[in-house]
């Protein structure tokens, strides 16, 4: 033992186990499953794993209530990441993962290894990382009080996160080719960054995670460990507050080049076939990676920690084992082929070593400076974690947020200034200052670049291509979670739908407060059955993903935030569509209904500072025949351009879709009122584009799929014209516009006033 | 034409290269890992994008004193041609086959998109096709943090005078790049460097299919 550690009795008696993350009664678990007090090593090694972040103890019972399987799912949750078939002996593996904790603290860090932490998902189950996505949440960029320190900070956070992101994944190269950023007063304290990775594999270069086979080598691969990240997992499952910035120690830093070498080893050794089992160290690093593929098996491990390759001096064995030092992975290996491993690893300067074996006993057994220190049974480290069905409570003010009618105001007298206005706000201008950092590109496979509804990206040695998006607003799910979960999943698989691809499956990332609350508990409840009803009646498994409760600070919570990301397949390449007009003279067709929906709406915070009411309605009949009516049209040729209507409503779908030259000519006759029509958000809507030629065979099949589908108008040159009843709302030029709109973010973070 | 690809630790761009090269009726590209001591059976060598060595030290820095690079210089020596794009430009000029070398953005932010540029100078070895198809204004991809070129006045006067800027930016200047340099060669014309991405403008549905053509020329 180390000489400075705490003793078993002193743990007991001095409660340390709290700051582990352990609250009495599990201590008191841990205490009758192994028959004796644990030493510091082990109460570490049980405060990681049976924290939310790796136990998923408090929404365990709420998450079975997903669908998880299809015709299609090759891999379902439980390994590192999801796989799904996509025919020509091809699958895709996805996954998406909050790193928000981290990312508070240490922005640039926190999302680089966000990024690096979900890429080993991909690659460990065998895949080829193809795409990276994310969803950032932060606060206001600006107020009415210039310099103002908490919108300076977030300034620094999204800055940070943005050059965090882009710092690993362009030098790893795997292109980020989309995502989404929100801003409301909700993040400021407590912004989210979660990151999605997509892979390609074959169905023969897949990976497992089990460790099978006494005595067979374990072989630690990669960085050295060092002492950062040190209870790393048990820190995202506490709420953040004034001390979190000691903290620190607890962000782990991210080596993309050792990433981009670790990818091409690993990816090499598994062709050779010399390995059985591969699980990357992520969060909880060593003790989930061995624990886990231990208790996949059935088996055991014994390990010498003094063989783990280390980048500080004098480590001990419950840093050793709890460090999250990032860039490694553990493999077992098949007997006799280690020369194998290391020969490859050798050629690609990544660190190889035996730690350990595994053996017959179901027991993790570690050895340091030739003591035991640690002895613990996998089933009371994995099988045992207490789960807790937890209460809940509709939080106060819920219904009388709901109750409020959500149009309070009258019509604005210049509703083009309004529009103005509107499309400069950092929630609806382009994100181009985001994305423009990122390599988009590499791996020359993306075919729609970030800016359309869903990215998508080619699958080489095929004729199709995987369409992806990620979404999520939390806005509506503040308002009303049930719906706004419904809306999370509907709205990322219309997406899909409208770059031509037929939705697969999802991964989801539930960024929610603390679930001791009633109140917040309430939410993740409602949101997930939400969100569960749709996959169900949409027919989309969702095959992993992460949940990240304790956001947090200061006792106030974020809105719940679930985030879905959605991976489609195109069947031919042909039919992959993007957002923008193609020619003058197109028809534009609307579909869907538009109503007087505007709770939770963009519009309604400009106006009113604040959201209220209920969110718009989600009608799943509506939605899935729309979805449907747009991908057979898209399949048969006639859609030119196709979008998906969310925030800012028709107006800003509208002006999203044109491009430096191409704008629209509109005149609607619609009777709701013209700030209502739009900017209402209403559900299930997309804006198309056809050619003269087609349009009326589009519209009959929308007649026949019972689709309400109205011509508003077509593409013109150079103007942004929009009438409603005949009456003229906006008559403008569009490259002033398109100008206000491309560049509002840019001016907010280059040149704040 | 057989062309190398070199492929250095971190190189990223190197599939890319790979796979635009041998999209080319003509040409036939093969990896060459950076400990190869010999690049004597190809006639022309490509050297990638990416982040070799994850840009410790400086940028293409550590990649100018890999093993390969002896052969390299050779293969310079002997007239074969040699493109190196991005971070293959860096190295480039890091090892001193070009002059100058690359700074961060004058924007100080990572920079991606597509962007114009013109072909100034359709006579050297790597742009003939551009002349044939009567095309000098482009569009091909950037993608860096560092390709804000520099050079001395005198060797700007050089580079001016021999004809050795291939490629300016013709619109908003993306990096600071002194005179709106995009790409250079050396004095004797067989050396080419340039920071946006031939390979990333390959067919209709990358958004471009101006780089094709600067493989095309190649082939001559």
């Amino acid at each position: 033992m180390h000489p400075d550690e705490p003793t078993p009795d002193q743990i007991y008696s001095e409660q340390v186990y709290r700051k582990m993350g352990l609250n009495d009664v599990e201590y008191s678990l841990v205490v009758e499953l192994l028959g004796r007090k644990p030493n510091l090593t082990e109460t570490g090694i049980f405060g990681v794993m049976w924290s939310e972040h790796c136990s998923y103890k408090n929404s365990k019972p709420l998450l079975s209530r997903f669908p998880v399987d299809g015709p299609e799912v090759l891999q379902g949750p439980g390994e590192g990441a999801g796989v799904v078939d996509i025919g020509d002996g091809y699958a895709f593996v996805f996954k998406v993962e909050s790193h928000n904790h981290p990312s508070a603290i240490e922005p640039y860090q926190g999302a680089a290894t966000g990024v690096g932490g979900i890429l080993r998902d991909i690659f460990s189950m065998g895949a080829r990382p193809v795409a990276i996505l994310n969803s950032l949440r932060f606060g206001p960029l600006s107020n009415n009080e210039p310099g103002n320190a908490s919108t300076s900070r977030t300034r620094y956070l999204f800055r940070r996160v943005v050059a965090g992101i882009a710092g690993y994944g362009n030098c790893i190269g795997v292109p980020t080719v989309g995502g989404e950023v929100c801003f409301d007063e909700c993040y400021t304290g407590n912004p989210l960054v979660n990151a999605m990775g997509v892979g390609i594999l074959r169905h023969d270069q897949l990976q497992h995670g089990r460790a099978e086979g006494a005595g067979k080598s374990v072989i630690y691969v990669g960085s050295a460990t060092g002492r950062d990240g040190i209870h790393g997992a048990t820190f995202a499952s506490e709420e953040l507050n004034k001390d979190s910035d000691t903290k620190r120690p607890s962000v782990q830093v991210g080596d993309p080049f050792m990433g981009k070498l670790l990818i091409e080893a690993c990816l090499e050794v598994y062709e050779s076939g010399a390995i059985y089992s591969v699980q990357d160290m992520g969060a909880a690093g060593l003790t989930c990676s061995s624990t886990e593929m231990s208790d996949k098996g059935g088996v055991g491990m014994k390990l010498n920690l003094n063989l783990v390759p280390q980048r500080a001096e004098n480590m001990s064995a419950y840093e050793i084992m709890l460090s999250e030092s990032q860039e490694r992975m553990l493999f077992v290996a098949n007997p006799g082929r280690e020369e194998e491993v290391f020969a490859i690893c050798k050629k690609w300067n990544v660190p190889a070593v035996t730690i350990g074996h595994v053996i017959e006993e179901p027991v993790l057994r570690l050895k340091h400076h030739d003591e035991t220190v640690a002895e613990l049974p996998l089933k009371t480290v994995c099988g045992s974690t207490p789960i807790y069905q937890r209460e809940s409570k509709i939080p106060e003010g819920v219904l009388e947020r709901q109750k409020q009618s959500a149009l309070t105001w009258d019509v604005p007298e210049d509703l083009f200034s309004v529009f103005q206005q509107l499309i400069q706000t950092p929630e609806l201008s382009s994100k181009s200052w985001v994305y423009q950092q990122y390599d988009y590109m590499v791996r020359t496979n993306t075919s729609v670049r970030p800016g359309s509804d869903a990215a998508v990206v080619r699958v080489e040695g095929t004729d199709k291509s995987l369409a992806m998006s990620i979404d999520g607003n939390s806005r509506y799910v503040f308002l009303d979670p049930k719906t706004g979960g419904k809306i999370a999943v509907a709205e990322a698989a219309r997406n899909v739908v409208c770059s031509g691809g037929r939705p697969s499956a999802i991964t989801d990332c539930l960024n929610f407060g603390n679930p001791e609350n009633q109140e917040i508990f309430w939410q993740l409840e409602q949101a997930v059955s939400g969100m569960a009803e749709v996959c169900n009646f949409l027919n989309l498994p969702v095959t992993g993903g992460n949940v990240s409760l304790y956001n947090e600070t200061e006792g106030k919570a974020i809105y719940p935030t679930p985030v879905v990301g959605v991976v489609g397949l195109i069947e031919h390449n042909v039919q992959t569509t993007t957002l923008f007009f193609k020619n003058t003279g197109d028809v534009l067709l609307l579909l869907g209904d538009t109503k007087n929906e505007l709770g939770g709406s963009v519009y309604q915070h400009m106006q009113m500072g604040k959201i209220f009411g209920i969110p718009p309605e989600l009608d799943l009949e509506k939605e899935l025949t729309l979805q449907q009516a747009v991908l057979e049209s898209i399949r048969s040729g006639n859609v030119l351009s196709a979008h998906d209507l969310s925030h800012g409503g028709l107006a800003l779908a509208l002006l999203t879709s044109c491009t430096d030259d191409l704008g629209v000519s509109i005149d609607w006759k619609i009777d709701l009122r013209p700030d209502v029509a739009l900017f209402s958000e209403s559900q299930s809507r997309i804006l198309l584009s056809v050619s003269p030629k087609n349009a009326a065979s589009v519209e009959s099949r929308m007649r026949q799929k019972k689709v309400p589908c109205v011509r508003i108008g077509k593409v013109v040159s150079g103007r942004f014209d929009i009438s409603l009843d005949s009456f003229s709302i906006i008559q403008s030029a569009l490259q002033p516009l398109r100008d206000l709109w491309q560049n509002a973010i840019e001016r907010e973070m280059e040149f704040p006033v | 034409m057989r062309c190398a690809v070199l492929v250095f630790p971190g190189s990223n761009c190197d599939s890319d290269l790979y796979k635009a090269a041998n999209s080319v009726e003509g040409l036939e590209a093969e990896y060459v890992w950076y400990k190869s001591e010999s690049l004597d059976s190809f006639d022309a060598v490509l050297i990638p994008g990416g982040f070799s060595y994850g840009d410790a030290l400086r940028v293409g820095a550590l990649a100018a004193r890999a093993p390969v690079l002896k052969a390299l210089r050779g293969a310079a020596d002997s007239g074969i041609r040699i493109l190196g794009i991005c971070n293959g430009f860096q190295i480039l000029t890091e090892c001193g086959l070009l002059p100058g070398a690359l700074h961060r953005n004058s924007g100080l932010r990572f920079i991606c998109k597509t962007t114009p540029l013109q072909v100034v100078n359709t006579d050297c070895q790597f742009t003939t096709g551009y002349k044939k198809n009567s095309v000098t204004h482009i569009h091909l991809p950037i993608a860096h943090g560092e390709g804000n070129y520099t050079c001395d006045s005198e060797t700007l006067r050089k580079l001016e005078d021999n004809g050795q800027i291939v490629f300016r930016y013709s619109g908003n200047n993306p990096n600071g790049s002194v005179a709106n340099i995009a790409g250079i060669t050396n004095e004797a014309g067989n050396v080419l460097g340039m920071m946006p991405h031939p390979e990333r403008a390959m067919t209709k549905w990358m958004g471009s299919e101006d780089g094709r053509i600067l493989f095309e020329s190649m082939r001559h």
